[in-house]
């Protein structure tokens, strides 16, 4: 049976979340003390040998993006931590914070300390109001045993941390768009270059990155860059937090090296609920693809999922099972991105509503066979024309299952057509 | 869309005062901006009314015209009124998969209201929002700030139930 | 330098230069829609992505930095695709009604089309931006948002240029639309009538208030239809009628508007010479009687309903004198009809103006004489120009017209006016040598001249060191404003004009940018120079109307009917 490998999710359910005595207990903020006695190229070294990259998505790896900021010169630089987790699909984020958000600050600090800022953010969704008394107490404990504020451990390194709110809009996820609206902005995406590492939150250097990512990094500096490279595959180390739903017997959050195979991961979890058969997968998030049980033997890591047409995303394992119908599914997904696409460039804002329309019509018995290509094409034109990631993804599902559930979109349009 | 209300909110002097006090942490955090405009829209009964925007941009200096540029972006911000009890039925996928249609016709038919709707006496708006984050416990819905997971169309129907007969405050 | 081949052809261009720039200097037309030369990149609309070799993405020519080594194709099959798609798309949403469109042949949306050929019905539905009809409420500027293509100029104008706040984006995703605050009408808000949004506008989204039909009616009355011509209509109208930019073109529009049917034909650049003999006695009054200073020009329409909502604490700053639109409408319907033998009523007073502003300034109660507007209607030059091809002119050929009496005579200094510093300008040619009684060496002070946002400048007048400041556009004018309402500015006189460059930057003008003003303002200024008459105290018109009929500037007769009052509209902040 498959185990948990709990690198991210180590204190989760272990501690009290905003005690800094249990989190100390358990090794805390010793990695950010151990960091603070290396230099700053020591510890960026440490990071970059761990290989870790950026678990929201994108994939970038972290001490790339941390080099950038630490050499230019500015009087004020930001880390942002981004909780922006609106995927659906995926509530890895939530769970980390709010069991264990120590961890997540520890690692906001080594970034810091790295790139050179003394001052956080904590970018939370507006859907996890519950979650703000969390942080804003243990950064309070913190801040009283010296871990975070002013000269911390007597090292002369500065760095608070702030919590800011969303306010309801999945594409400030995307970190151009989050600053924006921290700053207080509508948050739609900015186009790069000035990238937020050189040019981000108020004009100042800005590292982003999510809460996962961040809550590694206490781990790597504590136990060394080449202890995580060991973990997962190569290219692709350490864990993954993946997030497991819908018809799944067993939901739930559950940690496992990057490289760990779907289909024992599916296992592990319970196979689908109530004994039903499994139609497929959403992998990824809703932004990610629809696979069938044939493609189930999938190592999970981000250059295999890529290579395979599939999108490991932000750990998304959303089960269906054959009472699902997928043309509901992908109808479902595309009214969600009609609902959070920013409006700012024309592909984005006009294609998501025209591929919904061609779907509806389809479902409702409406569609003709020359709409499959008009998806395809307008897919394509989305995917490499768009201002951010939302637009060159959102047509993801709607491809990924037209190639995957052929049938189903056949089947509706004769259904169609008969009537 | 929205049925009349019958008792209109209005500014008073002392929710104003309350306003410019929220406000006026601007100065001093704007990053801050998103938590003081949701603190300002819970004193103004879970909406953003055009009286609310105009001390907000006397007290803040920001425009009229980019106040309302920022709320009409965020989902959460409404500058219509709403009730006291604004219920958020998750739309996406993962509840999708599980069943949350059924569970907004039990809640829909409980509080008779359409998803957009506001009830007579002001006391709930029925909206239907993207993902919540409780995927793992889907279908969720979430009641101004609370939220509750695992429902059922019998569980939803009796949860509505509760708030009607006023077992939770505001 | 930086070197990279475009279409295979190389190409050097200065680092910074972007994509876009780069096909230019190649003359490879990239079409374009939300870019805008005068305004910050916003890379939204992507009808100008390019491939760039080796990249899946395609890339916005107008944001990418060309960089050292790319091979950019602009026509390969991808790029074709796409742009025809994100046509096709935003065709999808545009009112299907260009043939009665007023941007019909200057639309850009339309342009774009041509370009890239498409000549197919798109195949997604017609879903149009916003089910609302025109919004008519403004009496400046008709917003249509059935043919707005969200590119965001209109919102960038009003709120980083103009700081007017008028308008922003809203919503979002599908619904994101360009309206004032709380969707309130546009005539409701606090819009200043600027028309800079109509400017920038690619589409008919945003358009001027038409009054061509007034004039087309009142030719079916008996009434004496009399105009006046501002400044820079001379200087602005053959442009408008596809001549090059800066071809004067005084004797012609009078020729044009007289086959129009217009009875009488004035020049404004007469009442621009009055409202220096006013407002220079104004400011040496403030001056010699510890009058509020700095004392503020009162001409344009936009600045007065700004200072009014935004600044009405410096309400007493601003120049109590008409503008020269309201001078002489004032003229025309108290002085002029008794000369000529006539009731008021019986007179169509009409102006012709680069200023949308104007047409709300026209309808100020202020500004009329017993309870009937003193300027019955205001033409722009847009609409001018369409009147004169709808008349059958041919523009170019016409002989011409010199204006008629009594108020055909301007001074250069009057023309000036029509440029940002020109009304600085001409005052202190006027101040200088009525307080000094010397006559100056120089009338050109160019200090106060040209395109740069705040010009400062200090003038010995006699014993006086007068210090001076203009600014244009009002983003500058708040910046000006600011400093004077926290005391930092120790000016005696300030001259703000709402529009960027002054009037021959107007919104009702044909559409501009930076570049098209560098040669309406050589005009202007060439038109100085060519006048026989440099100054507006030597203008013999003026002096004998002052002779016989208003007495002296700054008398009783004077404040009666060319001073005025404003109104507090802090209200539309409320």
């Amino acid at each position: 049976m498959l185990e948990e490998t709990r690198i991210v999710l180590r204190n989760v359910d272990e501690i009290d979340p905003v005690s800094i005595e249990d989190y100390r207990a358990r090794g805390g903020y010793e990695a950010l003390k151990k960091a603070l006695s290396m230099t700053r190229d020591e510890a960026l070294s440490e990071i970059d040998k761990s290989a870790l990259r950026g678990r929201g998505g994108a994939g970038f790896p972290i001490g790339k993006k941390l080099s950038v900021t630490k050499a230019v010169d500015a009087d004020q630089k930001y880390i942002i931590c981004n909780a922006d987790e609106g995927e659906p699909g995926t509530n890895k984020d939530r769970v980390v914070l709010s069991g264990d958000p120590n961890s997540v600050f520890e690692g906001m600090a080594i970034a810091a300390y790295i790139a050179g800022a003394a001052k956080g953010f904590v970018y939370l969704r507006f859907e996890y109001p519950y979650i703000f008394p969390i942080l804003e107490q243990a950064l309070e404990n913190a801040r009283k045993a010296g871990c975070l504020g002013g000269n911390i451990f007597g090292s002369g390194f500065d760095f608070d941390i702030s919590v800011v709110s969303g306010g309801g809009a999945y594409v400030c996820g995307e970190e151009t768009a989050l600053i924006a609206s921290i700053e207080g902005k509508r948050g739609e995406p900015q186009f790069k270059p000035p990238y937020p590492g050189v040019k981000g939150l108020f004009g100042k250097p800005t590292v982003v990155n999510n809460v996962e990512t961040l809550a590694n990094l206490p781990q790597i500096i504590q136990n060394g860059g080449e202890w995580f490279a060991n973990i997962g595959v190569p290219n692709c180390t350490g864990t993954k937090v993946f997030t497991l739903c819908g018809n799944v017997a067993r939901p739930g959050v559950a940690e496992y090296p990057m490289g760990t195979n779907l289909k024992d991961i599916f296992e592990a979890h319970g196979g689908v609920k109530d004994g039903k058969d499994l139609q497929g997968f959403m992998l990824g998030g809703q932004s990610g693809n629809l696979i069938n049980p044939d493609q189930m033997d999938l190592p999970m890591d981000i250059d295999t999922c890529r290579a395979r047409d599939a999108i490991l995303g932000t750990g998304t394992i959303m089960v269906m099972d054959d009472y699902c119908e997928i043309l509901d599914i992908v109808e479902n997904i595309m009214s969600f991105f009609i609902h959070e696409s920013c409006g700012k460039c024309t592909p984005c804002r006009e294609g998501n509503i025209r591929m919904h329309e061609i779907i509806h019509n389809i479902n409702a018995g409406d569609g003709k066979l020359e709409d499959l290509d008009t998806l395809e094409e307008l897919a394509e034109v989305m995917q490499i024309t768009s201002l951010c990631a939302l637009g060159q993804n959102s047509s993801y599902p709607v491809i990924t299952s037209l190639h995957n559930f052929r049938d189903d979109y056949l089947k509706a349009i004769e259904r169609g057509q008969r009537a | 869309m929205r049925t009349n209300l019958e008792a209109n909110w209005a500014v008073t002097p002392e929710t104003e005062q309350k306003i410019v006090d929220t406000a006026g942490r601007y100065q001093t955090e704007p990053w801050q901006l998103m938590h003081i405009l949701l603190d300002i829209q819970k004193i103004a009964n879970n909406s953003f009314p055009r009286e609310v925007a105009v001390i907000v941009s006397r007290e803040t200096g920001l425009s009229e015209a980019s106040l309302y540029s920022f709320i009409s972006y965020y989902a959460m911000f409404s500058p219509s009124e709403r009730g006291r009890y604004v219920v958020r039925m998750c739309e996406s996928a993962p509840c999708h998969v599980r069943g949350s249609k059924a569970v907004m016709e039990a809640i829909s038919k409980t509080l008779a209201l359409q998803p957009g709707e506001t009830s007579g006496d002001g006391r709930f708006t029925l909206e239907y929002c993207q993902c919540l984050g409780l995927c793992v416990n889907s279908p969720a819905v979430m009641v101004n700030e609370a939220v509750y997971k695992d429902l059922t169309p019998g569980r939803a129907a009796t949860l509505m139930e509760d708030y009607m007969r006023g077992d939770y405050d505001a | 330098m930086i070197s990279l081949t475009i279409d295979g052809l190389p190409v050097q261009v200065e680092e910074g230069a972007s994509v876009l720039d780069a096909a230019r200097k190649l003359n490879i037309n990239i079409p374009t829609l939300c870019y805008h030369p005068d305004q910050d990149v916003k890379a939204n609309c992507r009808i100008c992505v390019v491939e760039n070799e080796g990249q899946r993405t395609l890339l916005p020519a107008c944001a990418s930095p060309a960089a050292e080594g790319m091979a950019i194709h602009t026509n390969s099959p991808r790029v074709r695709k796409s742009r025809r798609h994100i046509l096709e798309l935003l065709l999808a949403r545009h009112a299907q009604d260009c043939l009665h469109c007023k941007r019909s042949g200057t639309c850009e949306l339309q342009q774009v089309s041509e370009d890239l050929h498409f000549v197919k019905t798109p195949r997604y539905p017609y879903r149009p931006r916003s089910a609302e009809m025109n919004d008519e409420s403004s009496m400046s500027i008709v917003r249509n948002a059935s043919k707005c293509i969200a590119c965001g100029r209109c919102e960038y104008v009003c709120n980083e240029i103009q700081t007017v706040h008028a308008i922003s984006k809203v919503n979002r995703g599908f619904d994101v639309n360009f309206v004032p605050a709380y969707d309130r009408p546009l005539g409701e808000s606090v819009c200043i009538n600027c028309g800079q949004c109509v400017q920038v506008c690619p589409t008919g989204a945003l358009t001027i208030q038409d009054s061509c039909d007034q004039f087309w009616d009142a030719l079916e009355t008996d009434k004496l239809i009399v105009a006046q011509v501002a400044p820079s209509v001379r200087i602005n109208l053959a442009e408008a009628l596809g001549e090059e930019p800066g071809t004067v073109s005084t004797g012609r529009l009078v020729t044009a508007m007289k086959r129009m049917g217009f009875h009488l034909v004035f020049d404004t650049d007469f009442t621009a010479d009055l409202t220096i003999m006013e407002e220079g006695t104004e400011l040496l009054g403030r001056v010699k009687n510890g009058g509020v200073l700095p004392m503020v020009t009162s001409c344009s329409p936009g600045w007065i309903k700004f200072c009014e909502t935004y600044y009405p604490d410096l309400l007493p700053n601003l120049s109590s004198c008409k503008s020269p639109q309201g001078m002489f409408g004032a003229l025309i319907k108290n002085y002029y009809p008794a000369k000529i033998g006539k009731r008021p009523e019986d007179i169509c007073s009409v102006s012709i103006m680069p200023c949308t502003a104007k047409k709300f300034e026209a309808r100020r109660p202020e500004l009329s004489t017993d309870e009937a507007p003193d300027v019955d209607f205001v033409i722009t030059v847009q609409e001018l120009a369409r009147m004169i091809r709808s008349a059958g002119i041919d523009f170019k050929s016409l002989a011409e017209t010199p204006f008629d009496n009594p108020f055909g005579l301007g001074s250069g200094a009057g023309e000036i006016f029509g440029a940002t510093g020109g009304v600085m300008e001409a005052a202190l040619r006027t101040v200088y040598e009525l307080v000094t009684g010397e006559t100056l060496k120089d009338i050109n002070f160019e200090a106060v001249r040209g395109f740069e946002g705040i010009k400062e400048a200090a003038i010995q007048v006699g014993d006086l060191p007068v210090r001076v400041a203009v600014a244009h556009g009002l983003g500058n004018a708040r910046k000006l404003m600011d400093a004077v309402r926290s005391g930092k500015a120790d000016y005696h006189f300030i001259e703000v004009m709402a529009c960027p460059g002054g009037c021959i930057g107007g919104g009702g003008n044909s559409i501009k940018n930076w570049k098209l003003m560098e040669s309406r303002l050589e005009a202007v200024y060439g038109e100085d120079e060519r006048l026989p008459i440099r100054k507006s105290h030597e203008n013999p018109a003026v002096n004998s109307l002052y002779e016989e009929f208003l007495g002296e500037p700054g008398g009783h007769k004077s404040h009666e009917l060319l001073h005025t009052v404003y109104t507090d509209r802090s209200y539309l902040l409320r």
